[in-house]
């Protein structure tokens, strides 16, 4: 996709709105899809007077996502002012870190990759604006203004859309381990700015940001265009002008956003309304013993404490409450290879079944235990276990061992046996006919399959037998 | 300090504020006086003095993560010129 001769470097400011209770500078509600203009104070308003008084949940949450990428926290940070005029900020400017971030450095681990960061800063988000096609007005609603985020700013490291994807992603994952937000990308809980230049030397070439997108395809597809497009214009000998972009996602493109005829002044100032915060040791020692493990660290424990392969590691590292759901069961059996299985087979499955934001587990992780422990015992089939015990187990408060005994599946191994080599026969008709008629080798070929979908755990005689008696 | 065209042009165009040519003239000299009174401090030699940011040497002033009862929306919509179920209706801006 990178034409050779090129080099790409792209960076990204991560906007993460944090799950308090109330915005960063004042007690009004911060949840999510309430009545316009119902969630507003004197302070979001900006009436003169009011003055802003920091959400000392909001900074930690701030100091957890530093610690969780291994940041350098400062002894001391500020708040200041970003000026610039636009209705949906009521006072004016909004007040960011512009001196002293609360985190600089640190990286977020993307595969094998430590995507290097540039800093952590604390914001105010502005209101919404509304802009209907046609009308002479727009309409504003400021429930949003004032409502905590957290920018993450990479260093230009990242080479590829799909790389970028994987950041981003993997910011998801980290917020939402950690508590500090849903990750909500539909309702603008997580937003993405892109930087990205091209160039055919080692310097940077001129930096093009692409602006809002709130999903990680968006991301790619934006990179995706932006580099053909810069590209195209580097090959035929033309400029890359340095300028804002929009990304359109009806048809993966960018447009120019505005002509910066002068950029920007956001005139930055200390604000003199909030006092610095010192981030001492007791205080970040308190975060750090409190808050949750990492999507990374929890996958690292699945791969070296549970033996899991990287790619099962990874789907079940996918949620915390997979990964805590995992853990749980993993203490009470044996298997943890064939536990995983079925946390990515029949459990993700009944997860995605019901279709809910929450994760929703069919039975507790005891259950989970006792079901595979069966399994791996032979107490039931595989089969019987996904396609009678499973389902059985979903609401009721009888072990397992009871339901095995209670609904006949002990005692079903050759009806399941039996069920198999049915399945064969339509599966495979033509080689069916062909042993049939007499082709000995191919009984092999079943016997095979038989074990395969036994799992091994068939009686090989016992499936001869009921083999030979099918075939007459 | 006089303020020259150049820069009130670019001052009025951040405040996004639009003037008449005697406006501006006008208003080109109250600011070249009120910047050349406020200019005064330049006298004063602050070499090796720390800026001084907030008036009150306090630290760490932060506040529990609690709801509060809002206003009301009438009352928040009250002193807007103009509305729209419940918005606030501003001249058209698309930046």
């Amino acid at each position: 996709m990178i034409e050779p001769g090129y080099k790409v470097a792209i960076g990204l400011e991560v906007h993460v709105q944090l799950s308090t209770d109330t915005k960063l500078f004042c007690d009004d509600s911060n949840e999510f899809g309430l009545k316009e203009n119902t969630q507003v104070g004197l302070v979001s308003l900006a009436y003169p007077g009011t003055l802003p008084v920091l959400n000392e949940n909001a900074l930690e949450m701030a100091i957890r996502l530093a610690i969780a990428c291994n940041s350098e926290i400062p002894p001391i940070t500020l708040f200041d002012r970003k000026n610039y005029f636009y209705p949906d900020l009521p006072k004016g400017y909004q007040i960011t870190q512009d001196r002293a971030p609360v985190a600089v450095g640190g990286y977020i681990p993307v595969g094998d990759k430590k995507v290097q960061l540039t800093k952590m800063h604390l914001e105010e988000d502005a209101g919404k604006s509304i802009h209907t096609d046609g009308a002479n007005y727009s309409l504003i609603d400021y429930n949003r203004a004032g409502t905590p985020l957290v920018e993450i700013v990479t260093e230009p490291v990242i080479v590829s859309a799909a790389q970028a994807g994987k950041v981003f992603s993997t910011v998801r994952k980290l917020v939402r381990y950690l508590e500090v937000s849903d990750g909500n990308m539909e309702h603008g809980s997580l937003r993405c700015d892109v930087n990205i230049s091209l160039s055919k030397t080692e310097t940077l070439g001129s930096k093009v940001e692409i602006k809002n997108l709130n999903s990680i395809r968006f991301v790619q597809k934006a990179i995706e265009f932006e580099i053909k497009r810069q590209t195209d214009l580097l090959d035929s000998g033309k400029e890359v002008i340095s300028e804002t972009r929009l990304f359109d996602s009806v048809n993966n493109s960018t447009s120019s956003m505005r002509e910066k005829e002068t950029l920007n002044d956001y005139r930055y100032f200390p604000d003199p309304d909030l006092p610095g915060i010192e981030l001492r040791k007791e205080f970040i020692d308190r975060v750090r013993n409190s808050m949750s493990l990492t999507p990374w660290e929890a996958q690292h424990i699945l791969k070296t404490k549970y033996l899991l392969p990287d790619y099962d590691a990874a789907v079940i590292s996918e949620e915390k409450e997979l990964f805590k759901y995992y853990c749980t069961a993993a203490e009470s059996c044996a298997n943890y290879k064939l536990l995983a299985n079925w946390i990515m087979g029949p459990v993700k499955n009944y997860i995605n079944d019901t279709g809910d934001s929450d994760v929703k587990f069919p039975f507790n992780p005891e259950k989970m235990a006792e079901l595979i422990e069966a399994i791996d015992r032979g107490k039931v089939t595989k089969n019987a276990a996904q396609k009678v015990l499973f389902p059985e187990m979903i609401g009721t408060l009888r072990s397992v061992g009871e339901l095995i005994t209670d609904l006949g599946l002990a005692e079903n191994k050759e009806d399941e046996l039996t069920l198999i080599i049915d399945e064969l026969s339509n599966e495979f008709p033509k080689e069916w006919s062909l042993m049939k008629s007499g082709q000995k080798k191919l009984i092999g070929m079943f016997m095979g399959q038989v074990m395969k979908r036994t799992g091994g755990k068939a009686d090989p005689a016992k499936a001869k037998e009921l083999l030979m008696n099918k075939i007459g | 300090m006089e303020i020259n065209r150049e820069l009130f042009d670019k001052i009025a165009g951040l405040a996004k504020l639009n003037f008449s040519e005697d406006q501006r003239e006008a208003m080109m000299e109250d600011m070249s006086k009120i910047i050349t009174w406020v200019q005064k401090l330049e006298e004063l030699d602050t070499r090796g003095v720390e800026p001084l940011v907030n008036m009150s040497h306090e630290l760490n002033v932060t506040r529990e993560d609690k709801p509060a009862e809002h206003l009301d929306r009438e009352i928040v919509l009250r002193n807007a010129p103009r509305t729209k179920d419940g918005f606030i209706m501003v001249p058209k801006v698309i930046d």
